[in-house]
């Protein structure tokens, strides 16, 4: 079983959700990137998105936008971020570790090479928003061929004539955007949520784990009710804007994915 | 003359050759599949073509003369050169074309809101133009760094009632705009139609955009037919996105006797990496929803391009351009910035047209081309559009350039 399955398969018999949390590889800078990567777990992660830096994010608002000319600023590349999974796999083997960004780094990097470096760092699956069902060819084939999950994203205008085509390569878990919108923007009613939430459960068994516009523990709890998995990441980012040290960037990110985890943790 | 088939592109999935696509977010999936379907619809659609067809005549004043530049022929001492006068339509420039077309099509499909990115403001202009016309809410993107060098074109778009908004992120120029369009677009995606400029963007933006745009061509075809009685030797476009381009080379890709010639913006040259050139000096790669040249670095990471033309600023080409480019039927040259200011000058004092700084590089193509020419080279230069927008720009130059002699 991979990571994924095995982690959304405990935490189902254990009754309750995924917190998953998102950070931009190399946000402010490599070594306190990586700090923060591996003392997610601990503070309550269960899931890692890590997202490659890109110079346009077209899906992203500004938080996680400033997150991107930080990295790029402090040199950050595809090669450094499957470095620093690396290096957080030498202390963890169970945390499943999602690498998310857009499809022009790797392309310019190489495909094939990229998944099986990707495969061998320890990543486990992609999620690659310009990269719809379209062109599975040209990355969703071959990562999952290698054994790499291909995690999709379906929004509010992802209809039931269109779901299965997203779903049919989908793998890990699904990721639902809950509103229309860039990251970080507002955030959907919990009743619209767990509208979409029943229509997609008519279309797969997957994991779902629901996202955009989630920056509290009350929040992060509501979701974790009807979800299987809470995803988090420009609140999680403003942490590090807004800090004056480095040491406060990691204590801000992980004191909020405690409380995160804590809210997720009880909900049920 | 040998016949061949380059105007059937692109395939379903908006591939020509391998360029192109549809790269976007699953948010927009549905929208441009839906608008991929009305655009097939009302294409074939008689009273659509009819209401495009009154539209170019009436509003934008279509057909744009073809006129003999018997000054610069003159002066070249070769090919006879003929200019498309698109600068003359309503707005000035080609980018009305487009506008006119999209804005059909945004009322049909019932809605209410226009957005657009814009680098030298004439495309913005365009569209806040057309979407007064059929009173339509508009939303202009436009980079603080070209709001600062085309201040007469934002001017312009307020007064024709668009909200302009500026996008500080990157280098604030074309491809930030399209960003921030894009993300206008996933956020408002029920009353929402995003007017692209360019022949560049998702399946099926660069086909539509090149379909209103070919009546460039076709228009240049008949004219050439009636005044010369056969078809042009040469055409010569400048290309920035690529959109005046596309629309004068399309309706001759399968005339193999027709030379065309596409010109980037070389900025301060390609060498010193300012520059604009996607096709001359990018690499393949995927942005904006499409697989097409860009300029990036060793990382994969887009570059800012330059050019003294705030239209030619762009990182990427139309992806049918990458894929002519590829297969060798058009030819993609450059012209540095202060090449183009060169043929600015000569255009406005031997013609007395004062042309666009996008088109002053074709027209500086045209200086380097035409004199080796015989004089029964039949040569068309695609005159995009007019320079009004670019004195503050032609100024600041001249000034410097004085303060350099002394």
């Amino acid at each position: 079983m991979s990571r994924l399955q095995t982690r959304f398969t405990e935490l189902k018999e254990q009754n309750r959700a995924a917190l998953v949390t998102f950070v931009t590889a190399g946000d402010p800078d490599y070594d306190t990137s990586l700090a923060i990567l591996k003392g997610l777990p601990a503070a309550g992660a269960d899931v890692i998105e890590l997202g490659m830096p890109f110079t346009d994010p077209m899906a992203d608002g500004p938080a996680i936008q400033l997150a991107n000319i930080r990295a790029l600023g402090a040199k950050q590349n595809l090669a450094k971020t499957l470095q620093m999974v690396r290096e957080f796999r030498t202390g963890n083997n169970d945390t499943p570790l999602v690498l998310m960004g857009y499809f022009n780094p790797i392309h310019h990097y190489g495909v094939a090479r990229f998944i099986a470096e990707a495969k061998e760092s320890g990543v486990d699956g992609l999620i690659v928003v310009d990269m719809p069902p379209e062109h599975n060819s040209e990355l969703c084939d071959p990562a999952q061929a290698a054994g790499l999950d291909f995690i999709r994203l379906t929004t509010p205008t992802t209809d039931d004539v269109r779901l299965p085509t997203v779903l049919a390569g989908s793998s890990g878990f699904v990721y639902y955007v809950s509103v229309a919108g860039v990251t970080g923007a507002g955030s959907a009613t919990t009743e619209q949520v767990s509208a979409a939430i029943e229509r997609l459960r008519r279309h797969t068994d997957l994991p779902i784990s629901v996202g955009f516009g989630i920056r509290t523990p009350e929040q992060a709890a509501a979701i974790a009710r009807l979800a299987d998995g809470v995803v988090v990441g420009s609140a999680l980012i403003d942490k590090i804007e807004n800090a004056a040290t480095p040491e406060q960037a990691v204590d801000g990110v992980l004191s909020l994915c405690a409380a995160l985890a804590e809210g997720v943790r009880n909900a049920r | 003359m040998t016949q061949s088939n380059l105007r059937t592109g692109p395939d379903a999935n908006g591939l020509f050759g391998s360029f192109g696509g549809r790269y976007v977010a699953e948010t927009l999936m549905p929208l441009i599949l839906d608008l991929d379907r009305e655009y097939e619809l009302a294409k074939k659609d008689p009273e659509f073509i009819k209401e495009l067809a009154y539209f170019q005549r009436d509003y934008v004043g279509r057909p744009s003369p073809l006129y003999f530049a018997e000054r610069l022929t003159e002066f070249c001492g070769g090919a006879k050169i003929y200019l498309k006068r698109e600068e003359l339509n309503h707005t000035g420039a080609h980018k009305i074309n487009n506008c006119i077309g999209q804005i059909l099509l945004a009322r049909r499909m019932g809605k209410k809101r226009i957005i657009a990115e814009t680098g030298a403001g004439m495309h913005g202009v365009a569209t806040a133009t057309v979407a007064a016309r059929f009173g339509l809410q508009c939303v202009i993107y436009m980079g603080t760094t070209d709001i600062e060098r085309q201040q007469a074109n934002v001017f312009r778009m307020k007064l024709l009632g668009a909200e302009v908004i500026p996008v500080v992120a990157g280098t604030g120029t074309l491809k930030d705009a399209m960003n921030e369009a894009l993300r206008d677009w996933v956020t408002n995606v029920d009353n929402t139609f995003y007017l692209i400029g360019t022949v560049a963007g998702p399946h099926p933006y660069p086909a539509m955009v090149r379909d209103f745009q070919a009546v460039i061509g076709k228009e240049t075809r008949d004219q050439m037919q009636a005044q010369e009685g056969r078809l042009p030797d040469s055409l010569v476009a400048c290309i920035g996105g690529g959109s005046n381009a596309m629309g004068l080379f399309h309706p001759f890709l399968d005339d193999t006797s027709v030379e065309i010639i596409g010109v980037e913006a070389a900025g301060y040259g390609i060498e010193t990496g300012k520059h604009a050139a996607s096709l001359n000096g990018g690499e393949p790669g995927v942005l904006h929803g499409n697989r097409t040249f860009l300029l990036q670095d060793d990382d994969g990471q887009i570059i800012d391009a330059h050019s003294i033309s705030a239209g030619l600023d762009y990182p990427g080409i139309g992806p049918e351009h990458a894929w002519l480019h590829d297969i060798g039927r058009v030819e993609y040259t450059s012209v540095t910035d202060d090449e183009a200011l060169d043929a600015f000058h000569k255009c406005c004092r031997l013609e007395g047209i004062i042309p666009a700084l996008e088109s002053a590089h074709a027209l500086a193509e045209v200086f380097k081309r035409a004199p080796t020419l015989p004089a029964d080279h039949l040569m068309v230069v695609n005159l995009s559009g007019r320079g009004d927008k670019d004195m503050q720009t032609v100024m600041h130059h001249m000034e410097q350039s004085q303060q350099e002699k002394h």
